[in-house]
């Protein structure tokens, strides 16, 4: 009786978060699912809908076009996460030392974090300005460059200036959450390897990396799946451009709805872009169960 | 340990080097939005300015004038989108988390909560747009709310599930025990204890909504739904001659989470970590 009553509790508790993502989420994934086996424009005149089967899918997979997108992507989201794991970690054992200023660089760290992702595109775009840019005129006036660059007009360099950006706002997460995990080595630990003769270095990748791995991997990955989806600073920086040096999955697929206003096409792209996504989170998934049993074990 | 001389040098070269790349592209936005027109478009750049210029914020904050009028009707619908959802978001929330920690609603669904806004909101997109616009929803705040609720929900009761799950049990148990029934004893034994996890949450979520783009950008297109972010973009594409007035609008957009992020910064810390981290 008792246990019925919760077990009604429960459901009825759930059901209206349940709800609104079976709604917001759950229907137009399915919708999506189905129009990427049709033929459907976006148009606003009445069409007539064809089921294709598999045509659009066929298609994608041998489109060079999308292909290259998913190159991008995948490049900018290993680059960027990368270097946001190496940077965050190297300023989280900068913080994890004593020094004079210590809690208020922890507190400047977050800054960059709390910056709007647009904000953070709009910033960096100016100081990547060809003529009146800070970078340019930066490095000239240090004799880095004698001439100034168009570094984001340009299809060589606009990736990584995207990265850089990007690395900027989003490396104090991974710093944080570094920093957490390594207030929890012993310090016991360290000192026995220091008398055994272990230099810092030798301790950090022996000692310290392994003890803060979990965490960081669960944060590396959860970084891995949202810069998969870039898209935002995309659209602000380069618009894709030039020469679609920095069209990513996510703008590819904008693209072909809202310009190119092929919604069965581009609901086939979408689908193979949720598909890598959802490899991902399966793998976040299995990498934050680890951590959680291996906290409490 | 004591520290040589040159490791000294070389902790605070490190210090130095990592304030200046946290902070210096900010202050180089504070610089412009108050430096002079004039002063931006010098080769090489002039650092400081010739003379300090506030006329920008002034022209921003006055409902009036033509760049006013659209950064404040932007600044209005930000914090109606962003502060609804925030709301209605952890008003199912906390019902949710509670089932899931002291009902035992399967640790699986909450997976399949978090992993719906995992997935590119470009799954989504599409079939939205289509039913708000036949049910003559787009460009209204409401529309933003409802989409951002959605987003806000598994994250906030992933969050609030983790701070219910460490409360004692004993005075749920009590409560149970004189007759008082669910809903009661939320609201009255849980939701005061759970009070300082309730204000974290909240926080992030209104930092999450009021950073996003995609859904806005696609969803609203004039000045009574267009929120912050879409507004600094369309700023930012603008044929806009004096960069000064682009960086003070992000300088401005910037200030509430900014303030946020400082002054709750053990706050917000703990969060994005525990958030990050614990499965």
């Amino acid at each position: 009786m008792f246990g019925r009553r919760r077990k009604q509790e429960k459901w009825i508790l759930l059901a209206p978060a349940i709800l609104v993502l079976a709604l917001i989420t759950l229907t137009p994934l399915a919708n999506t699912f189905w129009l990427s086996f049709t033929d459907t424009r976006i148009s606003a005149l009445p069409t007539p809908v064809r089921f294709i089967g598999l045509e659009n899918y066929i298609y994608a997979f041998t489109d060079p076009e999308f292909r290259d997108s998913i190159y991008r992507t995948l490049y900018f989201t290993i680059v960027s996460v990368g270097l946001e794991g190496i940077l965050g970690v190297a300023v989280a054992v900068l913080l994890n030392q004593k020094f004079r200023g210590q809690l208020i660089l922890r507190a400047l760290i977050i800054l960059p974090w709390a910056v709007p992702t647009i904000v953070n595109a709009v910033a960096w775009r100016l100081i990547y300005h060809p003529d009146y840019g800070a970078l340019n005129s930066l490095l000239f006036q240090l004799g880095f460059i004698s001439d100034y660059r168009s570094w984001i007009g340009d299809p060589s360099t606009a990736m990584n200036m995207v990265i850089l950006a990007d690395v900027w706002k989003n490396f104090p997460l991974v710093a944080y959450v570094a920093l957490a995990a390594l207030q929890t080595v012993p310090g016991d630990l360290n000192k026995a390897a220091a008398i055994e003769g272990a230099g810092p270095w030798k301790r950090f990748w022996s000692i310290t990396l392994p003890w803060i791995a979990g965490p960081l991997m669960v944060v590396m990955v959860l970084r891995t799946i949202e810069a998969f989806r870039v898209f935002d600073i995309i659209y602000v920086m380069t618009g894709g451009g030039p020469a679609d040096s920095t069209k990513t999955a996510s703008f590819f697929v904008y693209q072909e709805y809202f310009n190119y206003l092929r919604s069965g096409s581009g609901a086939s792209y979408a689908v193979l872009v949720a598909g890598i996504s959802a490899v991902l989170i399966l793998f976040y998934y299995s990498n934050a169960k680890r951590q959680a049993s291996g906290a409490t074990a | 340990m004591r520290r040589t001389l040159l490791q000294s040098v070389f902790l605070y070269t490190c210090v130095f080097a990592v304030a200046i790349f946290t902070t210096g592209p900010l202050l180089w936005l504070v610089t412009m939005s108050v430096s002079a027109p004039t002063d931006l478009t010098e080769v090489p750049l002039r650092w400081i300015p010739s003379e300090f210029d506030f006329s920008r914020y002034g022209a921003l904050l006055d409902i009036d004038g033509g760049s006013g009028e659209r950064f404040l009707s932007a600044l209005r619908n930000s914090i109606l989108t962003a502060g609804g959802a925030t709301a209605i978001a952890l008003f199912l929330a906390i019902p949710a988390a509670y089932s899931f920690s002291r009902r035992n609603a399967s640790m699986v669904l909450l997976f399949a909560f978090l992993a719906t806004i995992m997935m590119p909101p470009i799954t989504y997109i599409l079939p939205l747009y289509s039913t708000f616009s036949s049910l003559g929803m787009l460009n209204k705040t409401i529309t933003l709310v409802i989409v951002y609720t959605a987003m806000l929900l598994p994250f906030a009761t992933w969050l609030m599930k983790a701070n219910i799950d460490v409360l004692p049990l004993e005075v749920e148990q009590a409560a149970f025990m004189e007759g008082a029934s669910t809903a009661y004893t939320i609201r009255t034994v849980v939701l005061p204890l759970a009070l300082p996890a309730i204000a974290a949450t909240a926080m992030l979520s209104f930092l999450v909504a009021w950073d996003e783009f995609f859904y806005a950008l696609i969803f609203t297109n004039d000045l009574s739904a267009k929120t912050l972010p879409v507004a600094i973009a369309d700023f930012s594409a603008g044929r806009v001659t004096d960069y000064g007035v682009i960086a003070s609008v992000g300088v401005l957009a910037t200030l509430p989470p900014a303030i946020l992020a400082i002054c709750f910064q053990k706050f917000i810390v703990s969060g994005l970590v525990a958030g990050s981290v614990k499965g």
